[in-house]
């Protein structure tokens, strides 16, 4: 059985403008791999990450012919029965680490709570794993660490406190939102690397939202490219240099190439017609 | 302690140093400008012009200014700020006496503004748009904006005069007067220790009122305040984080939103507390409580420039003290002053 199913995905903003559908009848499924979500942005990739955990904002209007974790019912559960979802069986690793972490909560206090929340154990048990769980993401001073707050710690080292947040409960799906955009180009190899290390340690099945076709071709199992809320192709990582859809094409087009010179790259055309198309061929 | 938290120090001693010998300066100015004759206010309407004379060349008055600006300084850097004209005894000892009526009254308000405001406040910004957050809005809004001598007068109209619930003026009923011991000039405090409980239930049902009417100002101002800043928190990213990890909706707002709030929250309320203890004038005046605001009250009225002066000075120096006081917490609570 799949660990995720989504079936026929639709998000609509309420705005003052009227309503704005985000994400039109997008439909996939999970399974123990690495799958990809690219997009331009405002495509609505980061909106279905959010509604699988149901952190739209009340306006959002979040409807699904079907949204499962394994076969337990996202859309109807209860908020509480959500809450045991989030973290110990989805979590999700942002985008930024200078926001997404508390600045007046020591780092290692931030990795023991996603702990503490779903397990019962003791404050000092809490924090060894949490002292392990930063040797784990390559942090050679842990015991140092622990006790530094966001502030004191660079972008890199604070994404790799954000994966041990999140790996640290040891959930079943682990959705990554642009985790390496807002880091250095020197890091963002390291911990790409350290994320996908852990995730296959620990089985964990990724949703690795990204708009750098490039990147995720490289560690992925399979690719959904979106566009203006649809998908438009879902596609074997491996087979993107056949890509059927002529937006997916495009962007395969316009990738810069070291081997091949070329006079200019490709202006691509948008066709209104793949907005009527909508869902995965 | 490293060397830049010594420089820190220095710097901050530095700024309180000049803003002490500013407030001196300016009271000084203040004292010159005001439209009052001091030796009168010593001497009396009815005194002849030699008295007059005499007391005015005491008072150093025929100097030129900056000659008496250098007297001035000289004394209140000594600590002598004069006699009070309206009880004969040194102005320091008239504060002294009627300050822990007013600390007492500052006090239970402010206990009432942040015990209520700040979860007010809170709950609005958790429920924003809501009923509750509407009602919220409506009420402190009330409260910021009426004036507190007409809430006072409305209050014991309804509370004293109607309803016989609270006590009338003054700190406590004639009969209880001297009727425990003074240990700390705090009849709350001082009843309770006295062991005198009919005592303490009078000065309770004294105090209520007014009390209650400052802290609803202060509960108004914490709880709009506590609404803005906890909305502005409850944007960031680290809250979505915070639920992501599966937290309640208690713990995401306690344990991480308000938490980032606490500091700012620190400020507000210090100012607040120094602004009651100042500014209790007109409830001082309404419910006769024999404290600072209706000294200071009765000592302008007078032209008694020594008592106005140094209780201007008094306050000064309480809002500095509490400034210093919420910088210091500061760093205590934000780990991101520390470094």
């Amino acid at each position: 059985m799949s660990v995720l199913t989504v079936e026929k995905l639709n998000v609509t903003f309420r705005t003052d403008d009227g309503a704005k559908h985000a994400v039109r009848d997008v439909s996939f499924t999970l399974n123990n791999e690495k799958l990809a979500i690219v997009g331009e942005s405002g495509s609505g990739k980061s909106t279905v990450g959010k509604a699988i955990l149901r952190l739209n904002s009340p306006s959002t209007q979040v409807r699904a012919e079907r949204l499962a974790f394994r076969d337990q019912d996202l859309l109807t559960c209860s908020e509480k029965a959500m809450r045991t979802i989030r973290g110990q069986h989805i979590s999700m690793i942002m985008q930024d680490p200078k926001f997404s972490l508390n600045p007046v909560v020591s780092v290692g206090d931030q990795i023991a709570e996603a702990l503490r929340v779903h397990r019962r154990i003791s404050r000092q048990a809490a924090r060894e794993a949490a002292l392990d769980m930063l040797r784990e993401v390559s942090i050679s001073d842990p015991e140092h660490v622990f006790d530094q707050y966001p502030h004191e710690i660079s972008g890199g080292m604070g994404q790799r406190v954000m994966i041990a947040m999140m790996v640290i409960p040891e959930p079943d799906i682990i959705i990554a939102d642009e985790p390496t955009s807002a880091l250095d180009v020197s890091v963002q190899q390291d911990v790409l690397d350290i994320l996908t290390r852990l995730i296959e340690k620990k089985n964990i099945s990724l949703i690795f939202i990204s708009h750098d076709l490039n990147l995720v071709k490289k560690f992925c199992d399979r690719v959904l490219v979106m566009y203006s809320g649809q998908v438009v192709e879902s596609i074997k990582a491996s087979d993107l240099a056949n890509a059927s859809h002529p937006y997916t094409r495009g962007l395969m087009e316009s990738l810069p190439s070291l081997r091949h010179r070329r006079a200019t790259l490709p202006v691509m055309t948008r066709d209104p017609a793949w907005l009527a198309q909508g869902g995965a061929p | 302690m490293t060397r830049s938290r010594y420089l820190g120090l220095l710097r901050k001693l530095g700024v309180i140093a000049i803003t002490l010998f500013g407030l001196l300066t300016m009271t000084f100015i203040i004292g010159r400008l005001m439209p009052i004759d001091p030796v009168l206010a010593v001497v009396g309407p009815d005194a002849d012009s030699s008295t007059y004379e005499q007391v005015f060349r005491e008072m150093g008055l025929d100097r030129p200014v900056w000659v008496q600006y250098q007297y001035y300084l000289q004394a209140m850097l000594s600590g002598d700020f004069g006699r009070a004209i309206l009880t004969g005894s040194p102005v320091v000892d008239d504060i002294l006496r009627v300050l822990p009526a007013t600390i007492e009254l500052a006090t239970v308000a402010i206990l009432v503004g942040v015990g209520l405001g700040i979860p007010l406040g809170v709950y609005a910004a958790t429920h924003r748009g809501r009923l509750g957050d509407h009602l919220t809005r409506l009420i402190t809004l009330f409260g910021y904006s009426t004036p507190v001598f007409w809430v006072g007068m409305v209050g014991l109209i309804v509370f004293y005069a109607w309803l016989n619930w609270a006590g009338a003026a003054g700190r406590i009923g004639f009969a209880y007067d001297g009727m425990f011991e003074s240990y700390t000039g705090f009849y709350l405090i001082d009843t309770l220790l006295s062991g005198n409980l009919e005592a303490f239930f009078s000065a309770l049902r004294h105090i209520a009122l007014p009390a209650l009417i400052l802290g609803l100002n202060s509960v108004s101002f914490l709880g709009r305040m506590t609404r803005s800043f906890m909305l502005e928190q409850l944007s960031q990213e680290y809250i979505k984080t915070a639920r992501v990890k599966g937290l309640s909706e208690r713990s995401v707002i306690w344990k991480h939103a308000f938490k980032n709030i606490r500091v700012q929250l620190l400020t507000i309320v210090a100012l607040a507390y120094g602004g009651l203890l100042e500014g209790a004038v007109l409830i001082e005046t309404v419910f006769a409580w024999p404290g600072f605001g209706q000294y200071l009250t009765d000592s302008l009225l007078m032209g008694d420039m020594n008592a106005v002066m140094a209780s201007v000075l008094f306050i000064g120096l309480v809002f500095v003290f509490l400034n210093l006081l919420s910088d210091v917490l500061y760093t205590l609570f934000d780990p991101r002053t520390r470094s």
